[in-house]
């Protein structure tokens, strides 16, 4: 494979990976503010499935990718209300909704199935995609991907420099803090679920109307995207740019599990799908293994300076997540 | 606003509610809501034979629900049960494998592979459970990820070290021989052993978790930790014995799939019975009593549907819908019934 | 900025916990607040912090009535409130946790922000840096940030909350020279505390709360025994006391060292008789609590052992201890006693040893009436748990105990409860003594310890006094060793 290629393909893994990209920032956002919304899998189904059908209807991609910000902030939004004002768990609303967002795209998608519909034309940008190398790579791409581009960095921007963005942080991670200090923890937290809806909502057209165009029902091949960018949020670690490298990264091996197919033929593609699980579960032992009991108890044990090392070594890699993720908030 | 009376209005209106949304959602495809319906329960109750493709998709479910009641009593959400159904499939398909060759008779080399399947759950089940106690990793995405890292296993084998002779195909592993299938009704795909084992679990469960100190031992780590400890309950003990359990009878559905519906190996050999059980657990509100009918009502919204493809040009996934908004509604109306009486 | 409260009333329920209380602040004065716990003082606190909303009264700053909405609007008022526990963000840096919260652009610059922080440090000789991560400082130093907060958002009134707890010495007397300077540059200052040496160098003039109201006010100099009778109130008229013997020894500790996230225990020795009452006697947070759950094995102690009849059980888990004969009640009832969702009945059912796989409901029925009969407690073998008001979950909690016991130890056993449940509670608790078994109980109320102990230990900031005889100690003494006097250094 020559240099070209590579590059192309490279090209090609970030424009496969814009629409998980979406998805996890918005995830990232909606769980700075403390809220799971683990309905991901069924959100971006359902919102694949209406930006096509109204995209095909009305001929406008601008209002099939409306359509699907506008599922995905009313799915966040039943998630928020159910978990914010009637204080259920955020788990159970969010997994039935998974369940019952798919089984809607289905059904309703029915009639669209196998449909052609408007697809989003790739958009060169005039000069600098003439860069050799940088050119390919980030500037030959259409418009959902360059967005992908621009929300990685807003959302590092939002969460890490700007005044709201510290609240946010604050809010996630004590809200009794947030409290004090003037936030409306609970507007706050509807704000931004429902913000992190509509951005997820974002990524099921992006498929439906770019990276996978079509709609093709259970074989849409989009079942399982939804799990696999929550797994992706947690071993980003809430940070929009180390879950954008685990984006990447997915997407970079699903990419070399079909150009190394032929050399192993008897590894289907399907077991690379599955890297982001064993990360995530990596990510999430590392989370707390530093306060485990037995592993207190095995350091207490070791020579100082064995016992510093590790302890050091726990708290670099320790991603906490927020602390009050999924708690709500009482005012008292 | 406790009063019995006032509770089952609550639940009335949840069905209401997801009853009118589905129709309105049939409207919206436009589809005749009414003729839906109908067609549903035509196709699950219309004769004799549908009603007994009902009970072979109840059997699974029923299964996987009863150990899902056992997780939920101790405070659990075992997301992984669908991989621990898949891994029950996997230990099913390669005990087959290892004996069929030999000379035990086939009635044993079944039971035998009907064990190994429950122990590949229950082990699957066990591995969540020590991430979440050794790993403080939450059995939600513990769970999860070894869903996902159970298909990954069933695609690589079927596909590697147990595909077809010739070519690898999605249809799965090579069909085992007529011996080893689990033994039908006359004309029927139910099998009488299957629907025995199912009606057991059930029962066992439910007199466990009503009826036995265990049961009693069980709820009271779920519903608090610390003072089950107090009061002397070995908390970490009882978790891992109710995801072992759990992770038994899922397996046990998962070799029920292999040796009495699908008599192989495929890719989503758990065909989303996990999420299903989860669901018709958390409709019941926890309560065994109820999780047999409701099981039933969820397998016959699923066969009923089957031919609202061929017959009014519906996606079968109108069950799902009902399904999902049935739950979605009691938890939403269980939430403000809750904010309601805490008002007051 | 001079404060004046005027009439506050708050209820809580049936609770009246700030009766008709009115003081009046001068402005660049240190103000302190005593009382025992539960005396009103955290919600007197919360009212003008604006946590919570009074009921009855009013509140005035400068001379201004004004409604204090919220925390938030405090600090627009010039409130600010330093919390035992500061409410900041741990895993946030210390220039974030300063910035949060102050209005301004949209992009806040982090460079200036910094340099008006080292401004404001340095004037109180404060040495934080503002990179380094809230979770590593220590209290002391997490109270310095948020006191320079608060000024920053200009906070005119400090309200501190119990601040001496947990900080060392040296970051004590730069507190308190800090306060100092703040009350020199007119701002007031509000000093909850129970250490009477701390309000005695520190502060201008003092209240005390008790029960709810305001009982009595001093200036500087201050008389202890004054501070201490209006505290605790003046000698109480004790029943006649039950001793019971004492016999074989049940518990014995050995230079057991205890260290929590606040405090450090050191080198305590005790021995515990059979039929013996052992009240430990503090406010809350010197220690007696992770000291009582050491006796029973759910606190390590850091050095030390720990003997129940002989057997050296230290570091062994709560269940071992139950099995030698210890008990252990906690005071929150419903969060770690008790099983919200499971009936009384089914209560019983799980402490008792059972035998078999299915339960015997008719055996369970026959106890549980038992058992409420014995207690009496109001409600049915059938009623949830958390349907029984507290005074009947205490008596419930108390009805789990087994028979028969060595050792029980219990947080708080009459707290909240009526006098009627005391005296019959206490009743159970010395028949069990006579039947041998020993009890260590914590208390906040010196009327309870004295009575029904037989030996008294006070806890202090993590010090503990050595035994002293509880039929020849009076309130006042108790009440100057709770509040730090009279410690042998």
């Amino acid at each position: 494979m020559d240099s070209t290629t590579i590059i192309i393909g490279l090209a090609s893994v970030l424009a496969a990976a814009a629409p998980v990209i979406l998805a996890v920032m918005g995830e990232t956002l909606s769980e700075r503010a403390g809220v799971i919304n683990l309905s991901m899998n069924g959100t971006i189904l359902l919102s694949a499935m209406g930006g096509f059908a109204v995209s095909v209807r009305t001929e406008s991609l601008f209002l099939g990718f409306l359509t699907g910000m506008v599922i995905g902030a009313a799915v966040a939004l039943i998630v928020a209300f159910s978990s914010i004002t009637l204080k259920q768990s955020q788990v159970a609303v969010g997994f039935v909704l998974a369940l019952v967002c798919r089984d809607l795209s289905y059904f309703l998608g029915n009639p669209f199935m196998g449909l052609a519909g408007p697809r989003l034309p790739g958009w060169s940008i005039a000069g600098l995609s003439e860069i050799p190398v940088i050119g390919t790579l980030f500037f030959k791409h259409d418009l959902m991907t360059y967005l992908s581009f621009i929300v990685i960095f807003f959302s590092w921007l939002w969460i890490f420099r700007t005044r709201p963005g510290l609240m946010l942080q604050g809010i996630g991670e004590r809200p009794a803090a947030a409290f004090v200090r003037g936030a409306n923890v609970n507007l706050m937290r509807y704000v931004y679920t429902v913000l992190g809806g509509a951005i997820i909502g974002l990524a099921g057209p992006t498929y439906s109307l770019s990276v996978k165009a079509g709609w093709k029902g259970t074989i849409s091949g989009l079942d399982g995207i939804g799990w696999i960018a929550l797994a992706i949020t947690i071993f980003g670690g809430w940070n929009p740019l180390r879950a954008a490298f685990g984006a990447y990264l997915f997407a970079l091996l699903q990419w070399l599990g079909l150009v190394l197919q032929p050399s192993l033929p008897n590894i289907p593609s399907q077991v690379l799908q599955v890297a982001p699980f064993p990360l995530m579960i990596l990510t999430l032992l590392l989370v707390n293994i530093g306060d485990a009991e037995w592993v207190e108890r095995t350091l207490a044990s070791l020579p100082e300076p064995t016992r510093r090392f590790f302890a050091k070594a726990f708290r670099a890699m320790r991603a906490s997540p927020p602390a009050a993720l999924g708690v709500p908030f009482e005012r008292d | 606003m406790n009063s019995r009376w006032v509770n089952i209005g609550f639940q009335l209106a949840a069905l209401a509610l997801a009853l009118l949304f589905t129709t309105l959602i049939l409207l919206a495809a436009g589809a005749p809501p009414l003729e839906a319906y109908k067609n549903i329960i035509t196709g699950a109750f219309g004769s004799f034979k549908k009603f007994s493709d009902v009970l072979v998709s109840w059997v699974p479910l029923l299964l996987v629900s009863a150990g899902l009641l056992v997780t939920f009593a101790t405070g659990l959400w075992n997301i992984g049960v669908e991989g621990q159904i898949t891994l029950g499939a996997i230990a099913t398909t390669w005990a087959l494998r290892e004996l069929q060759g030999t000379s035990l008779p086939p009635s044993l080399i079944i039971f035998l592979a009907i064990l190994a399947g429950m122990a590949g759950g229950a082990l699957w089940a066990l591995l969540a459970g020590a991430l979440k106690t050794f790993g403080g990793v939450n059995e939600i995405f513990g769970g999860l990820g070894l869903n996902f890292v159970a298909t990954a296993l069933t695609i690589y084998l079927i596909f590697g070290p147990w595909k077809r002779p010739g070519v690898a195909s999605m249809s799965g592993t090579v069909p085992f021989d007529e011996a080893l299938h689990l033994s039908l009704f006359p004309g029927l795909r139910l099998s009488p052993w299957a629907l025995v084992i199912a009606i057991m679990a059930i029962v066992v469960i439910y007199f466990l978790l009503q009826g036995t100190y265990f049961g009693l031992r069980l709820k009271a780590v779920g519903r608090n930790f610390r003072a089950a400890y107090r009061l002397g309950v070995p908390t970490w003990q009882y978790m891992m014995l109710s995801f072992l359990i759990c992770g038994a009878l899922a397996g046990v559905a998962g070799a029920m799939q292999v040796t009495a519906v699908y008599y192989r190996l495929i890719p989503a050999i758990s065909s989303g019975y996990g999420y299903l059980g989860l669901m018709v657990a958390m409709l019941v509100n926890y309560q065994a009593i109820w999780a047999a009918p409701v099981a039933l009502f969820f397998a016959a919204l699923n066969i009923g549907s089957i031919q609202l493809p061929i017959v009014l040009k519906l996606d079968s996934s109108l069950s799902g819908v009902l399904q999902g908004m049935l739950v979605l509604f009691v938890l939403i109306v269980e939430g403000i019934r809750q904010q309601l009486s805490r008002r007051s | 900025m001079k404060v004046e409260l005027h009439g506050i009333h708050k209820y809580f329920g049936n609770n009246h916990a700030n009766n008709d209380i009115t003081l009046n602040i001068p402005a660049g004065t240190i103000q302190g607040i005593l009382g025992e716990n539960g005396a009103g003082k955290s919600t007197l606190m919360k009212i003008l912090s604006g946590f919570i909303h009074a009921d009855g009264g009013e509140i005035l700053l400068d001379d201004k009535p004004v409604f204090i909405q919220s925390p938030a609007n405090a600090i627009q008022y010039g409130v600010g409130m330093l919390h035992q526990d500061p409410l900041d963000f741990p895993p946030m840096r210390v220039i974030d946790n300063f910035l949060i919260g102050r209005t301004g652009g949209l992009f806040p610059n982090r460079a200036s922000v910094a340099r008006e922080f080292k401004l404001l440090a340095e004037q109180f000789g404060f040495f934080i840096d503002p990179d380094s991560y809230v979770d590593v400082l220590t209290v002391g130093e997490r109270q310095q940030l948020e006191i320079i907060r608060l000024l920053w958002l200009g906070a005119r009134v400090l309200i501190l909350d119990e601040p001496t707890t947990g900080i060392s010495a040296s970051q004590k007397e730069k507190l308190f020279a800090t306060l100092r300077i703040l009350a020199g540059q007119g701002k007031t200052i509000i000093f909850v505390s129970h250490k009477l040496e701390d309000v005695d160098v520190l502060c201008h003039q003092v209240a005390v709360l008790r029960q709810g109201s305001l009982v009595g006010e001093a200036k500087k100099p201050f008389e202890t025994k004054k501070l201490v009778g209006m505290m605790f109130g003046k000698e109480i008229s004790l029943g006649a006391r039950q001793v019971v013997g004492q016999q074989g020894g049940v518990l014995s500790l050995r230079g057991i060292s205890i260290e929590d996230t606040r405090l450090k225990i050191k080198d305590v020795d005790l021995e515990v008789h059979a039929g013996e009452v052992i009240g430990l006697a503090g406010m809350e947070g010197s220690g007696q609590g992770s000291f009582l759950r050491a006796c029973a094995g759910i606190v390590r102690p850091v050095d030390g052992r720990v003997k129940m009849r002989g057997r050296d059980l230290t570091g062994k888990s709560y269940h071992v201890y139950k099995r030698n004969g210890v008990e252990f009640l906690p005071a929150a009832r419903l969060e770690e006693g008790l099983v919200p969702g499971l009936t009384l009945t089914e209560h019983f059912v799980l402490a008792e040893k059972q035998s078999g796989v299915f339960i015997d409901r008719g055996r369970g029925l026959r106890l549980a009436e038992e058992r409420i009969k014995s207690f009496n407690i109001k409600g049915m073998p059938v009623s949830a748990i958390e349907s029984l008001s507290g005074g009947n979950q205490q008596r419930a909690l108390l009805s789990l105990l087994r028979d028969p016991l060595s050792l029980v130890l219990i947080e708080h056993p009459t707290r909240g409860l009526d006098i009627e449940s005391v005296i019959y509670i206490w009743g159970k608790l010395k028949e069990r003594c006579k039947q041998g078994a020993a009890i260590v109980f914590i208390s906040s109320d010196l009327e309870e310890i004295l009575q029904y102990s037989d030996r008294v230990l006070v806890f202090f900031s993590g010090r503990v006094s050595q035994p002293l005889d509880a039929s020849t100690t009076t309130v006042e003494q108790l009440g100057q060793l709770i509040g730090g006097k009279g410690w042998a250094s």
